[in-house]
């Protein structure tokens, strides 16, 4: 079975409203999964739901089973807050898209990658020491010892992203969901973050639900999609059928838009490739 | 060519006691050559607007309007500075005022620059309405618009009300901070649209922050890339965006993520 198999999710309000409707898809082992949608489409509660983080109030119907090599498989719809507690982390962790909201703000980002360090593999000391800056090296950050030992305010906004890929990563998780990681930062940053997970991603053979609003960004590092509006999916697929032939309405409006605005960059001298 | 509307020439500035954010930046804005200032954050984007606003004086440098110096005491002249130059913020969601009607929004222009001044009082209402009614015409928002509140307009329809509002003095030129980046994508391509048609109609000129290449190539035709408060290029968008020389302007256009090509 796959890695991640969601089947006809739903996810009502407290108010009654369903926010999520009969959401199905399959993430395998290994492989790179885009949700697309714009705001307000649902794409953010679902990786809550995956993760089991649905706000308080929120219920969730169907099923989310994550089946990781070792641990067996967990339906993490309806489960404990004990067995989700050691799937999180290690079966699947997540990325957000504001990295100043993920971090605490009075703590050295040292201690902060240090914790799931700690939890998971019961590292102490001079060895824990190590392994974080280790695990700073490897999201490429340029002098780990002094990231380590600054406050979040204190680094770039594509620092502290990568510390947050580093923390999510600590555990070697099977799954990493990301949600719009890169929609908070500057183009040219973006570029380098989105580099950087793909590169990971591929090393450690980790499964990837990249979660975006733009086409362009999760097409460059996603090889299936699925594009969600209202809560409900309305076209899924290999992404180069989705985008060169999409055939639900809003599929097209999304994809005509998206081209319209790369048709701007076709125009210019060398078609703004390079 | 005609003389620009709005010059920036050999303008730095520094906020209190801080290192400079902008220094010698010099560009034009001639009519109908709406410009773009590209670059991304901290480079003094927002800053550079800011100053060719009015809304702060250069430390070193100086901003000039119809080729006089831009003085912010000046009031006379200042309010016709701000009936020519109008502006769109990036976040509709924070720009409108929510205890006031859309009509009471698009029409504060027209009071605070005292625009219906001249005509007899009992007509000033209504001389109002129809402005406001054509401003609201003009973004594509349906009359009935005007007596509703900005929480019952989604983000795309709200920034069609600060459009409006920015149009209703009929000024020459619009200055935009990121006016589409808060907007989801097929919404973005609708207002882009939309600023492109009041460009065509109304001889608008367009200067724009942004950050998305992809609208600045769809709307203006001048480009200034701004590197930690310095520009490093500027021209004709297609050769500047197009085969850019300076090495940061090219890391930019190679970060722009695209669409995989469409099959031939």
């Amino acid at each position: 079975m796959s890695l991640l198999e969601v089947t006809g999710l739903g996810v009502r309000s407290a108010d009654g409203r369903d926010l999520i409707s009969d959401l199905s898809f399959t993430v395998d082992a290994g492989s790179r999964f885009g949700l697309i949608g714009e705001s307000g489409s649902g794409k953010s509660l679902t990786a809550l739901a995956i993760m089991g983080l649905l706000p308080p109030g929120m219920t969730a119907s169907g099923s989310v089973a994550l089946d990781v090599p070792g641990m067996g498989r967990t339906e993490i719809v309806g489960a404990r807050e004990r067995l989700l507690n050691r799937l999180r982390g290690r079966a699947a962790s997540v990325v957000f898209q504001e990295p100043l909201t993920a971090l605490d703000p009075l703590m050295r980002i040292g201690h902060q990658v240090a914790e799931p360090l700690r939890r998971a593999q019961g590292l102490r000391g001079q060895a824990l020491r190590e392994a974080v800056t280790t695990a700073l090296e490897e999201v490429r950050l340029a002098e780990p010892d002094r990231i380590a030992r600054a406050y979040p305010h204190e680094i770039s906004g594509g620092q502290r992203q990568r510390v947050a890929i580093a923390m999510a990563l600590a555990c070697r998780p099977a799954l990493l969901i990301a949600d719009e990681p890169t929609t908070a930062l500057d183009v040219t940053v973006q570029a380098e973050v989105l580099a950087l997970l793909d590169g990971l991603v591929s090393a450690r053979s980790m499964a990837l639900l990249f979660i975006g609003h733009d086409l362009a960004v999760v097409s460059g590092i996603t090889d299936h999609v699925l594009i969600l509006k209202d809560g409900t999916a309305v076209e899924s697929g290999a992404l180069l059928d989705v985008v060169n032939a999409p055939r639900h309405p809003y599929a097209r409006e999304l994809v005509s838009s998206a081209r319209e605005l790369d048709a701007a960059l076709n125009g210019l001298d060398g078609g703004g490739r390079s | 060519m005609s003389s620009p509307i709005i010059e920036a020439r050999e303008v730095g500035y520094a906020y209190r006691r801080a290192a400079p954010v902008l220094t010698d930046v010099s560009i034009e804005i001639t009519q109908g050559r709406g410009v773009a200032l590209v670059g991304e954050s901290g480079a003094g984007k927002t800053t550079l607007l800011r100053l060719l606003l009015g809304l702060a004086t250069p430390t070193t440098g100086r901003i000039l309007f119809d080729g006089d110096t831009l003085a912010l005491g000046d009031r006379r002249r200042m309010r016709s500075f701000r009936r020519d130059v109008q502006t769109v913020f990036q976040d509709p969601y924070s720009s409108l005022d929510p205890r006031q009607s859309v009509a009471r929004i698009v029409s504060e222009p027209l009071r605070s620059l005292g625009l219906l001044r001249d005509l007899p009082r009992p007509g000033r209402r209504a001389a109002a309405g129809e402005r406001v009614a054509a401003a609201l015409r003009a973004v594509g928002l349906p009359e009935d618009a005007a007596g509703r509140y900005p929480h019952e307009f989604s983000g795309g329809q709200r920034q069609r009300v600060a459009i409006a509002r920015a149009i209703v003095s009929e000024p020459r030129v619009l200055l935009a901070d990121e006016p589409v980046s808060a907007l989801d994508v097929s919404t973005r391509v609708r207002i882009v649209d939309l600023l492109a048609e009041l460009r065509e109609t109304r001889g608008l000129t367009v200067v724009m922050v942004s950050h998305d290449l992809a609208v600045v190539a769809a709307l203006c035709p001048q480009v200034a890339v701004l590197e930690r408060g310095r520009v490093v290029e500027q021209g004709e968008t297609a050769a500047v965006l197009g085969s850019p020389r300076h090495a940061y302007t090219r890391r930019l256009v190679r970060s722009v993520p695209r669409l995989p090509r469409p099959p031939a």
